[in-house]
Protein backbone atom coordinates (compact mmCIF):
# COMPACT_ATOMS: atom_id res chain seq x y z
CA UNK A 1 0.00 0.00 0.00
CA UNK A 2 0.92 3.62 -0.81
CA UNK A 3 0.21 7.02 0.18
CA UNK A 4 -0.74 7.82 -2.99
CA UNK A 5 -4.19 6.72 -4.62
CA UNK A 6 -3.92 6.13 -8.67
CA UNK A 7 -6.80 6.33 -11.11
CA UNK A 8 -7.81 5.29 -14.64
CA UNK A 9 -9.00 8.38 -16.44
CA UNK A 10 -9.01 7.67 -20.12
CA UNK A 11 -9.57 4.99 -21.87
CA UNK A 12 -8.63 3.85 -25.89
CA UNK A 13 -8.43 0.62 -27.95
CA UNK A 14 -8.70 -1.05 -30.98
CA UNK A 15 -9.61 -4.33 -31.38
CA UNK A 16 -11.15 -7.03 -33.69
CA UNK A 17 -14.27 -5.76 -31.96
CA UNK A 18 -14.79 -2.69 -32.43
CA UNK A 19 -12.27 0.52 -33.67
CA UNK A 20 -12.95 2.55 -29.83
CA UNK A 21 -13.70 1.35 -26.32
CA UNK A 22 -17.36 1.83 -27.06
CA UNK A 23 -17.93 -0.67 -29.72
CA UNK A 24 -15.45 -2.96 -28.24
CA UNK A 25 -17.34 -3.25 -24.98
CA UNK A 26 -20.73 -3.19 -26.62
CA UNK A 27 -19.46 -6.21 -28.77
CA UNK A 28 -18.37 -7.88 -25.48
CA UNK A 29 -21.64 -7.66 -23.58
CA UNK A 30 -23.32 -9.08 -26.24
CA UNK A 31 -21.09 -11.92 -26.25
CA UNK A 32 -19.96 -11.28 -30.00
CA UNK A 33 -16.72 -13.21 -32.07
CA UNK A 34 -13.99 -11.04 -33.63
CA UNK A 35 -12.44 -14.87 -34.62
CA UNK A 36 -12.44 -15.21 -38.46
CA UNK A 37 -11.14 -16.93 -41.52
CA UNK A 38 -7.93 -15.53 -42.76
CA UNK A 39 -8.42 -15.46 -46.32
CA UNK A 40 -5.37 -13.82 -47.21
CA UNK A 41 -3.51 -16.22 -49.75
CA UNK A 42 -0.48 -16.19 -47.49
CA UNK A 43 -2.72 -18.57 -45.31
CA UNK A 44 -3.66 -21.28 -47.59
CA UNK A 45 -0.87 -23.44 -46.50
CA UNK A 46 -0.81 -23.16 -42.70
CA UNK A 47 -1.72 -25.46 -40.07
CA UNK A 48 -3.86 -22.76 -38.79
CA UNK A 49 -6.11 -20.58 -41.00
CA UNK A 50 -8.00 -18.09 -38.45
CA UNK A 51 -7.48 -15.06 -36.19
CA UNK A 52 -9.42 -12.46 -34.95
CA UNK A 53 -8.20 -9.59 -36.67
CA UNK A 54 -8.95 -5.28 -36.01
CA UNK A 55 -12.24 -4.39 -36.91
CA UNK A 56 -11.22 -1.19 -37.94
CA UNK A 57 -7.70 -0.58 -40.06
CA UNK A 58 -5.58 1.89 -38.40
CA UNK A 59 -4.53 2.93 -41.83
CA UNK A 60 -8.19 4.28 -41.99
CA UNK A 61 -6.96 7.12 -39.22
CA UNK A 62 -3.64 7.83 -40.13
CA UNK A 63 -2.32 9.35 -42.85
CA UNK A 64 -0.83 7.74 -45.44
CA UNK A 65 2.47 9.18 -45.43
CA UNK A 66 2.74 8.62 -41.53
CA UNK A 67 1.86 5.14 -42.07
CA UNK A 68 4.79 4.44 -44.09
CA UNK A 69 6.80 5.19 -40.80
CA UNK A 70 4.57 3.58 -38.31
CA UNK A 71 4.45 -0.55 -37.76
CA UNK A 72 0.76 -1.43 -37.49
CA UNK A 73 1.46 -2.40 -33.78
CA UNK A 74 3.04 1.52 -33.63
CA UNK A 75 -0.39 2.89 -35.79
CA UNK A 76 -2.61 1.32 -33.08
CA UNK A 77 -0.92 2.49 -29.96
CA UNK A 78 -1.44 6.00 -31.34
CA UNK A 79 -4.63 5.58 -32.04
CA UNK A 80 -5.62 3.55 -28.86
CA UNK A 81 -3.36 6.49 -26.91
CA UNK A 82 -5.17 9.54 -29.03
CA UNK A 83 -8.53 7.86 -27.84
CA UNK A 84 -7.55 7.41 -23.92
CA UNK A 85 -6.28 10.98 -23.64
CA UNK A 86 -8.97 12.46 -25.00
CA UNK A 87 -11.23 10.54 -23.14
CA UNK A 88 -9.27 11.58 -20.43
CA UNK A 89 -10.10 15.35 -20.78
CA UNK A 90 -6.95 16.03 -22.08
CA UNK A 91 -5.11 16.75 -18.67
CA UNK A 92 -3.11 19.80 -18.15
CA UNK A 93 -0.16 18.15 -16.68
CA UNK A 94 3.37 19.38 -17.33
CA UNK A 95 4.97 17.68 -20.06
CA UNK A 96 8.00 16.65 -17.34
CA UNK A 97 5.50 15.02 -15.17
CA UNK A 98 3.78 12.79 -18.00
CA UNK A 99 4.99 9.79 -18.53
CA UNK A 100 4.08 6.60 -20.93
CA UNK A 101 5.09 2.97 -20.44
CA UNK A 102 3.79 1.16 -23.60
CA UNK A 103 5.06 -2.67 -24.51
CA UNK A 104 4.37 -5.39 -27.15
CA UNK A 105 5.04 -8.85 -26.88
CA UNK A 106 6.66 -9.70 -29.98
CA UNK A 107 7.64 -5.38 -31.50
CA UNK A 108 7.48 -4.71 -35.29
CA UNK A 109 7.83 -8.45 -37.14
CA UNK A 110 5.92 -7.75 -39.73
CA UNK A 111 8.16 -4.63 -40.50
CA UNK A 112 11.24 -6.93 -40.26
CA UNK A 113 9.92 -9.66 -42.26
CA UNK A 114 8.38 -7.57 -45.07
CA UNK A 115 12.10 -5.03 -45.52
CA UNK A 116 13.95 -8.89 -45.23
CA UNK A 117 12.16 -9.90 -48.07
CA UNK A 118 12.47 -6.61 -49.91
CA UNK A 119 16.18 -7.21 -49.23
CA UNK A 120 16.27 -10.46 -50.65
CA UNK A 121 14.04 -9.34 -53.64
CA UNK A 122 16.28 -6.55 -54.13
CA UNK A 123 18.99 -5.82 -52.25
CA UNK A 124 20.23 -3.70 -49.19
CA UNK A 125 19.66 -0.44 -50.41
CA UNK A 126 15.95 -1.05 -51.10
CA UNK A 127 15.89 -1.23 -47.58
CA UNK A 128 13.61 1.47 -45.74
CA UNK A 129 15.42 3.92 -43.93
CA UNK A 130 12.48 4.01 -41.26
CA UNK A 131 12.76 0.26 -40.92
CA UNK A 132 14.91 0.41 -37.29
CA UNK A 133 12.49 2.76 -35.52
CA UNK A 134 9.45 0.54 -37.25
CA UNK A 135 10.67 -2.34 -35.57
CA UNK A 136 12.45 -1.54 -32.29
CA UNK A 137 10.28 -2.72 -29.80
CA UNK A 138 9.98 0.33 -28.04
CA UNK A 139 8.81 1.96 -31.09
CA UNK A 140 5.38 2.03 -29.98
CA UNK A 141 6.19 3.57 -26.22
CA UNK A 142 8.55 6.12 -28.32
CA UNK A 143 5.46 7.46 -30.56
CA UNK A 144 3.28 7.79 -28.11
CA UNK A 145 5.68 9.81 -26.39
CA UNK A 146 6.44 11.73 -28.86
CA UNK A 147 2.35 12.14 -29.97
CA UNK A 148 1.63 13.21 -26.35
CA UNK A 149 5.38 15.72 -25.67
CA UNK A 150 5.54 13.31 -22.35
CA UNK A 151 8.79 14.05 -20.81
CA UNK A 152 9.11 12.54 -17.55
CA UNK A 153 10.16 9.15 -19.17
CA UNK A 154 8.76 6.31 -21.60
CA UNK A 155 9.34 3.03 -21.15
CA UNK A 156 8.56 -0.32 -22.99
CA UNK A 157 8.25 -3.42 -20.61
CA UNK A 158 8.38 -6.23 -22.73
CA UNK A 159 7.22 -9.85 -21.20
CA UNK A 160 5.38 -11.56 -23.78
CA UNK A 161 1.51 -11.97 -22.86
CA UNK A 162 1.80 -10.10 -19.79
CA UNK A 163 3.07 -7.45 -21.23
CA UNK A 164 -0.01 -5.25 -21.19
CA UNK A 165 -0.42 -5.93 -17.57
CA UNK A 166 3.16 -5.12 -16.56
CA UNK A 167 2.78 -1.82 -18.12
CA UNK A 168 -0.22 -0.57 -16.30
CA UNK A 169 2.08 -2.39 -12.75
CA UNK A 170 4.87 0.22 -13.97
CA UNK A 171 2.80 2.87 -14.13
CA UNK A 172 1.24 2.40 -11.14
CA UNK A 173 5.33 2.16 -9.47
CA UNK A 174 6.13 5.47 -11.39
CA UNK A 175 3.06 7.33 -9.97
CA UNK A 176 3.33 6.39 -6.49
CA UNK A 177 7.18 6.62 -6.64
CA UNK A 178 7.01 10.58 -7.30
CA UNK A 179 8.32 10.29 -11.07
CA UNK A 180 5.17 11.40 -12.62
CA UNK A 181 2.14 12.37 -12.22
CA UNK A 182 -0.03 11.08 -14.90
CA UNK A 183 0.95 7.95 -16.83
CA UNK A 184 -0.62 6.60 -20.32
CA UNK A 185 0.03 3.07 -20.32
CA UNK A 186 -0.74 -0.23 -22.43
CA UNK A 187 -0.17 -2.86 -24.84
CA UNK A 188 0.15 -3.44 -28.30
CA UNK A 189 0.21 -6.30 -30.74
CA UNK A 190 0.26 -6.76 -34.62
CA UNK A 191 1.21 -9.90 -35.63
CA UNK A 192 -1.18 -11.62 -37.54
CA UNK A 193 1.81 -12.68 -40.16
CA UNK A 194 2.51 -16.42 -41.55
CA UNK A 195 6.18 -16.63 -39.83
CA UNK A 196 4.92 -15.79 -36.26
CA UNK A 197 1.48 -18.12 -36.89
CA UNK A 198 3.77 -21.03 -38.17
CA UNK A 199 5.64 -20.63 -35.27
CA UNK A 200 3.07 -20.75 -32.14
CA UNK A 201 1.56 -23.33 -34.27
CA UNK A 202 4.74 -25.44 -33.96
CA UNK A 203 4.32 -25.47 -30.40
CA UNK A 204 1.11 -26.77 -30.83
CA UNK A 205 -0.31 -23.81 -28.58
CA UNK A 206 -3.33 -22.57 -31.40
CA UNK A 207 -6.73 -23.94 -31.92
CA UNK A 208 -7.07 -25.77 -35.63
CA UNK A 209 -10.69 -25.32 -35.70
CA UNK A 210 -10.49 -23.60 -39.04
CA UNK A 211 -14.05 -24.53 -39.98
CA UNK A 212 -15.69 -22.83 -36.98
CA UNK A 213 -13.64 -19.75 -36.49
CA UNK A 214 -16.10 -17.92 -33.52
CA UNK A 215 -16.08 -21.04 -31.72
CA UNK A 216 -12.29 -21.75 -32.04
CA UNK A 217 -11.46 -19.71 -28.66
CA UNK A 218 -12.73 -21.23 -26.19
CA UNK A 219 -11.53 -21.23 -21.99
CA UNK A 220 -12.23 -23.94 -19.86
CA UNK A 221 -14.19 -26.04 -22.67
CA UNK A 222 -13.56 -29.25 -22.64
CA UNK A 223 -13.04 -29.41 -26.18
CA UNK A 224 -10.14 -26.80 -26.08
CA UNK A 225 -7.30 -26.62 -28.20
CA UNK A 226 -5.12 -23.65 -27.82
CA UNK A 227 -5.45 -20.30 -28.79
CA UNK A 228 -6.48 -18.60 -31.15
CA UNK A 229 -3.91 -15.05 -32.47
CA UNK A 230 -5.71 -11.51 -32.17
CA UNK A 231 -4.34 -8.12 -33.00
CA UNK A 232 -5.58 -5.14 -31.29
CA UNK A 233 -4.06 -1.56 -28.49
CA UNK A 234 -5.12 -0.84 -25.29
CA UNK A 235 -4.30 2.23 -23.56
CA UNK A 236 -5.40 3.56 -20.34
CA UNK A 237 -4.33 7.06 -18.68
CA UNK A 238 -3.53 6.70 -15.05
CA UNK A 239 -3.09 9.93 -12.75
CA UNK A 240 -2.83 11.05 -8.95
CA UNK A 241 -6.38 10.48 -7.62
CA UNK A 242 -5.53 13.90 -5.76
CA UNK A 243 -5.48 15.83 -8.81
CA UNK A 244 -7.72 14.12 -10.80
CA UNK A 245 -10.44 14.97 -8.69
CA UNK A 246 -9.31 18.25 -8.50
CA UNK A 247 -9.40 19.11 -12.23
CA UNK A 248 -12.78 17.17 -11.98
CA UNK A 249 -12.03 14.23 -14.07
CA UNK A 250 -14.14 11.66 -15.07
CA UNK A 251 -13.09 8.42 -13.00
CA UNK A 252 -13.47 5.17 -13.84
CA UNK A 253 -11.62 3.24 -11.31
CA UNK A 254 -8.89 3.25 -9.02
CA UNK A 255 -6.09 0.94 -9.61
CA UNK A 256 -5.42 -0.46 -6.29
CA UNK A 257 -2.42 -2.65 -6.56
CA UNK A 258 -0.45 -5.01 -8.25
CA UNK A 259 1.63 -8.20 -8.27
CA UNK A 260 4.35 -9.17 -10.58
CA UNK A 261 6.03 -12.67 -9.98
CA UNK A 262 8.06 -15.10 -11.98
CA UNK A 263 7.84 -18.82 -12.50
CA UNK A 264 11.12 -19.72 -12.74
CA UNK A 265 10.24 -23.12 -13.52
CA UNK A 266 10.02 -23.36 -17.76
CA UNK A 267 10.29 -21.29 -20.77
CA UNK A 268 7.23 -21.22 -22.13
CA UNK A 269 5.14 -24.00 -19.77
CA UNK A 270 3.37 -22.55 -16.94
CA UNK A 271 3.41 -24.41 -13.39
CA UNK A 272 1.05 -26.80 -13.51
CA UNK A 273 -0.24 -25.60 -10.34
CA UNK A 274 -0.06 -22.35 -10.85
CA UNK A 275 2.79 -21.08 -8.14
CA UNK A 276 3.64 -18.09 -9.16
CA UNK A 277 0.22 -16.62 -10.74
CA UNK A 278 -0.79 -17.28 -6.74
CA UNK A 279 2.31 -15.30 -5.54
CA UNK A 280 1.41 -12.67 -7.72
CA UNK A 281 -2.24 -12.63 -7.18
CA UNK A 282 -1.71 -12.43 -3.29
CA UNK A 283 1.01 -9.79 -3.51
CA UNK A 284 -1.45 -7.92 -5.68
CA UNK A 285 -3.87 -8.44 -2.48
CA UNK A 286 -1.32 -7.56 -0.23
CA UNK A 287 -0.70 -3.81 -2.45
CA UNK A 288 -4.13 -3.12 -2.23
CA UNK A 289 -5.10 -3.64 1.36
CA UNK A 290 -8.19 -6.27 0.03
CA UNK A 291 -9.60 -9.12 1.19
CA UNK A 292 -9.42 -12.13 -1.08
CA UNK A 293 -12.86 -12.61 -0.39
CA UNK A 294 -13.55 -8.60 -1.28
CA UNK A 295 -12.59 -9.93 -4.79
CA UNK A 296 -15.98 -10.05 -7.12
CA UNK A 297 -14.65 -10.86 -10.31
CA UNK A 298 -11.84 -12.12 -12.60
CA UNK A 299 -10.90 -11.48 -15.83
CA UNK A 300 -8.84 -13.75 -16.06
CA UNK A 301 -5.89 -15.10 -18.27
CA UNK A 302 -7.55 -18.00 -19.70
CA UNK A 303 -6.21 -18.31 -23.38
CA UNK A 304 -7.98 -21.52 -24.21
CA UNK A 305 -5.40 -23.89 -23.86
CA UNK A 306 -5.42 -27.27 -22.51
CA UNK A 307 -2.42 -26.85 -19.52
CA UNK A 308 -2.57 -23.21 -18.69
CA UNK A 309 -6.91 -22.42 -18.37
CA UNK A 310 -6.86 -24.72 -15.32
CA UNK A 311 -3.51 -24.00 -13.68
CA UNK A 312 -5.10 -20.75 -13.40
CA UNK A 313 -8.43 -21.87 -11.65
CA UNK A 314 -6.08 -23.71 -9.09
CA UNK A 315 -4.38 -20.78 -8.59
CA UNK A 316 -7.68 -18.66 -8.21
CA UNK A 317 -8.85 -20.99 -5.66
CA UNK A 318 -5.95 -20.81 -4.11
CA UNK A 319 -5.57 -17.03 -4.06
CA UNK A 320 -8.91 -16.03 -4.21
CA UNK A 321 -11.72 -18.56 -3.07
CA UNK A 322 -14.91 -19.49 -4.70
CA UNK A 323 -17.21 -15.71 -4.48
CA UNK A 324 -15.43 -14.69 -7.60
CA UNK A 325 -17.12 -14.42 -10.86
CA UNK A 326 -14.86 -15.23 -14.22
CA UNK A 327 -14.76 -14.69 -17.40
CA UNK A 328 -12.30 -14.43 -20.19
CA UNK A 329 -12.99 -12.08 -22.66
CA UNK A 330 -10.09 -13.95 -24.95
CA UNK A 331 -13.16 -16.15 -25.84
CA UNK A 332 -14.49 -13.02 -27.85
CA UNK A 333 -10.73 -10.71 -28.54
CA UNK A 334 -8.68 -13.88 -29.13
CA UNK A 335 -5.46 -13.77 -27.62
CA UNK A 336 -4.03 -10.11 -27.91
CA UNK A 337 -0.61 -11.00 -26.86
CA UNK A 338 1.60 -8.05 -25.46
CA UNK A 339 -2.37 -6.44 -25.78
CA UNK A 340 -4.10 -8.33 -23.61
CA UNK A 341 -3.54 -7.42 -20.11
CA UNK A 342 -4.29 -3.80 -21.33
CA UNK A 343 -7.53 -4.28 -23.39
CA UNK A 344 -8.57 -6.69 -20.62
CA UNK A 345 -7.99 -4.05 -18.03
CA UNK A 346 -10.20 -1.52 -19.57
CA UNK A 347 -12.95 -4.67 -19.86
CA UNK A 348 -12.32 -4.95 -16.01
CA UNK A 349 -12.45 -1.31 -15.03
CA UNK A 350 -15.61 -1.16 -17.03
CA UNK A 351 -17.14 -4.62 -15.82
CA UNK A 352 -16.72 -2.18 -11.74
CA UNK A 353 -17.64 0.60 -13.83
CA UNK A 354 -20.49 -1.00 -15.15
CA UNK A 355 -21.59 -3.41 -12.97
CA UNK A 356 -21.54 -5.57 -15.71
CA UNK A 357 -19.25 -9.15 -16.00
CA UNK A 358 -18.92 -9.65 -20.22
CA UNK A 359 -19.61 -13.36 -21.02
CA UNK A 360 -17.13 -16.30 -21.36
CA UNK A 361 -18.65 -17.33 -24.71
CA UNK A 362 -18.02 -21.14 -26.52
CA UNK A 363 -18.25 -22.53 -22.84
CA UNK A 364 -20.62 -25.60 -23.92
CA UNK A 365 -19.10 -28.33 -21.97
CA UNK A 366 -16.87 -27.10 -19.06
CA UNK A 367 -13.99 -28.76 -17.77
CA UNK A 368 -14.65 -31.07 -15.30
CA UNK A 369 -11.96 -29.39 -12.80
CA UNK A 370 -13.86 -26.24 -13.35
CA UNK A 371 -15.55 -25.60 -10.01
CA UNK A 372 -15.34 -21.61 -9.62
CA UNK A 373 -18.25 -19.98 -11.07
CA UNK A 374 -17.88 -18.34 -14.98
CA UNK A 375 -19.96 -16.00 -16.68
CA UNK A 376 -20.64 -18.38 -19.47
CA UNK A 377 -22.61 -17.33 -22.53
CA UNK A 378 -24.58 -14.37 -21.08
CA UNK A 379 -22.74 -11.01 -19.48
CA UNK A 380 -23.68 -11.09 -15.73
CA UNK A 381 -24.70 -7.90 -13.57
CA UNK A 382 -23.04 -7.72 -10.13
CA UNK A 383 -22.57 -4.62 -8.18
CA UNK A 384 -18.87 -5.12 -7.59
CA UNK A 385 -16.05 -3.49 -5.31
CA UNK A 386 -12.74 -4.87 -6.44
CA UNK A 387 -12.03 -6.95 -9.60
CA UNK A 388 -8.88 -8.61 -10.67
CA UNK A 389 -7.20 -8.92 -13.95
CA UNK A 390 -4.28 -11.74 -14.87
CA UNK A 391 -2.04 -11.99 -17.03
CA UNK A 392 1.05 -14.41 -17.80
CA UNK A 393 3.74 -14.85 -20.34
CA UNK A 394 5.57 -16.91 -22.02
CA UNK A 395 8.84 -16.73 -19.90
CA UNK A 396 7.45 -17.13 -16.78
CA UNK A 397 5.53 -14.08 -16.10
CA UNK A 398 2.84 -13.46 -13.63
CA UNK A 399 1.22 -9.81 -13.19
CA UNK A 400 -2.39 -9.68 -11.42
CA UNK A 401 -3.77 -6.22 -11.29
CA UNK A 402 -6.62 -5.31 -9.26
CA UNK A 403 -9.05 -2.51 -10.02
CA UNK A 404 -11.45 -0.76 -7.04
CA UNK A 405 -14.67 0.70 -8.04
CA UNK A 406 -13.74 4.50 -7.45
CA UNK B 1 17.55 12.97 -72.73
CA UNK B 2 15.10 13.95 -70.86
CA UNK B 3 13.91 17.44 -70.54
CA UNK B 4 13.95 19.08 -66.82
CA UNK B 5 9.94 19.39 -66.60
CA UNK B 6 10.03 15.99 -67.11
CA UNK B 7 12.33 15.01 -64.29
CA UNK B 8 10.07 17.85 -61.86
CA UNK B 9 7.18 16.25 -62.62
CA UNK B 10 8.38 12.57 -61.59
CA UNK B 11 10.33 13.58 -58.85
CA UNK B 12 7.11 15.61 -57.44
CA UNK B 13 5.26 11.91 -57.83
CA UNK B 14 8.17 10.85 -55.77
CA UNK B 15 8.09 13.27 -52.98
CA UNK B 16 4.26 13.03 -52.76
CA UNK B 17 4.49 9.45 -52.74
CA UNK B 18 6.77 9.43 -49.96
CA UNK B 19 7.47 12.57 -48.14
CA UNK B 20 2.94 14.05 -48.84
CA UNK B 21 4.89 16.95 -50.37
CA UNK B 22 1.82 18.43 -52.52
CA UNK B 23 3.05 18.20 -56.35
CA UNK B 24 2.31 21.82 -57.03
CA UNK B 25 4.61 23.27 -54.58
CA UNK B 26 7.40 21.13 -56.14
CA UNK B 27 9.70 23.63 -58.23
CA UNK B 28 13.57 23.60 -59.28
CA UNK B 29 14.12 26.43 -57.10
CA UNK B 30 12.40 24.76 -53.86
CA UNK B 31 15.03 23.41 -51.17
CA UNK B 32 13.94 19.88 -50.05
CA UNK B 33 14.99 20.37 -46.77
CA UNK B 34 13.57 24.08 -46.07
CA UNK B 35 10.93 24.56 -48.49
CA UNK B 36 9.44 20.87 -48.93
CA UNK B 37 9.94 19.55 -45.42
CA UNK B 38 12.07 16.25 -46.41
CA UNK B 39 13.85 15.04 -43.59
CA UNK B 40 16.98 13.01 -43.82
CA UNK B 41 15.21 9.52 -43.78
CA UNK B 42 12.56 10.66 -46.52
CA UNK B 43 15.24 11.97 -48.55
CA UNK B 44 17.11 8.53 -48.65
CA UNK B 45 13.54 7.40 -49.93
CA UNK B 46 13.77 10.09 -52.41
CA UNK B 47 17.13 9.03 -53.68
CA UNK B 48 16.44 5.54 -54.14
CA UNK B 49 13.12 5.87 -55.48
CA UNK B 50 14.63 8.45 -58.15
CA UNK B 51 17.48 5.81 -59.12
CA UNK B 52 14.79 3.64 -59.61
CA UNK B 53 12.69 6.16 -61.81
CA UNK B 54 15.51 7.40 -63.66
CA UNK B 55 17.85 4.69 -63.81
CA UNK B 56 20.75 6.34 -62.56
CA UNK B 57 23.14 6.19 -59.67
CA UNK B 58 22.91 8.70 -57.15
CA UNK B 59 25.88 7.81 -54.53
CA UNK B 60 25.55 8.74 -50.58
CA UNK B 61 28.50 11.57 -51.09
CA UNK B 62 26.48 13.57 -53.94
CA UNK B 63 23.40 13.62 -51.85
CA UNK B 64 24.55 16.06 -49.48
CA UNK B 65 25.32 18.52 -52.90
CA UNK B 66 21.65 18.19 -53.88
CA UNK B 67 19.93 20.80 -52.01
CA UNK B 68 17.37 21.91 -54.29
CA UNK B 69 14.88 20.03 -56.78
CA UNK B 70 17.08 21.81 -59.92
CA UNK B 71 20.19 20.40 -58.61
CA UNK B 72 18.85 17.12 -58.14
CA UNK B 73 17.69 17.48 -61.67
CA UNK B 74 20.63 18.59 -63.31
CA UNK B 75 22.27 15.42 -61.75
CA UNK B 76 19.76 13.27 -63.11
CA UNK B 77 20.52 14.69 -66.53
CA UNK B 78 23.83 14.64 -66.47
CA UNK B 79 24.14 10.90 -64.90
CA UNK B 80 21.15 9.16 -66.08
CA UNK B 81 21.44 6.42 -68.45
Amino acid sequence: MSGVDVVVTGLGATTPLGGDVASTWEALVAGKSGVGVLEQEWAAPLPVRIAAQLADDPTNHIERVKTRRLDRSEQMAIIAAWAAWRDAGEPDVEKERLAVVVGSGIGGATTLLAQDDIMEASGPRRVSPHTIPMLMPNGPAAWVGLELGAQAGVHAPTSACATGAEAIAWALDIIRSGRADVVVAGGTEAVIHPLPIAGFSSMRAMSTRNDEPEKASRPWDKARDGFVLGEGAGIIVLERADSAKARGAKIYARLAGAGMTSDGFDIVQPHPDGVGAVRAIKAALRDSGFASSDIGHVNAHATSTPVGDMAEIKALHHAIGEQAVLTSTKSMTGHLLGAAGAVESIATILALHHGVIPPTINLDDPDDALDLDVAAHKARHVELQAALNNSFGFGGHNAALIFARA
Amino acid sequence: MKDRSEIVTGLAEILEEVAGVNPDDVAEEKSFTEDLDVDSLSMVEVVVAAEEKFDVKIPDDEVQNLKTVGDAVSYIQKNAA
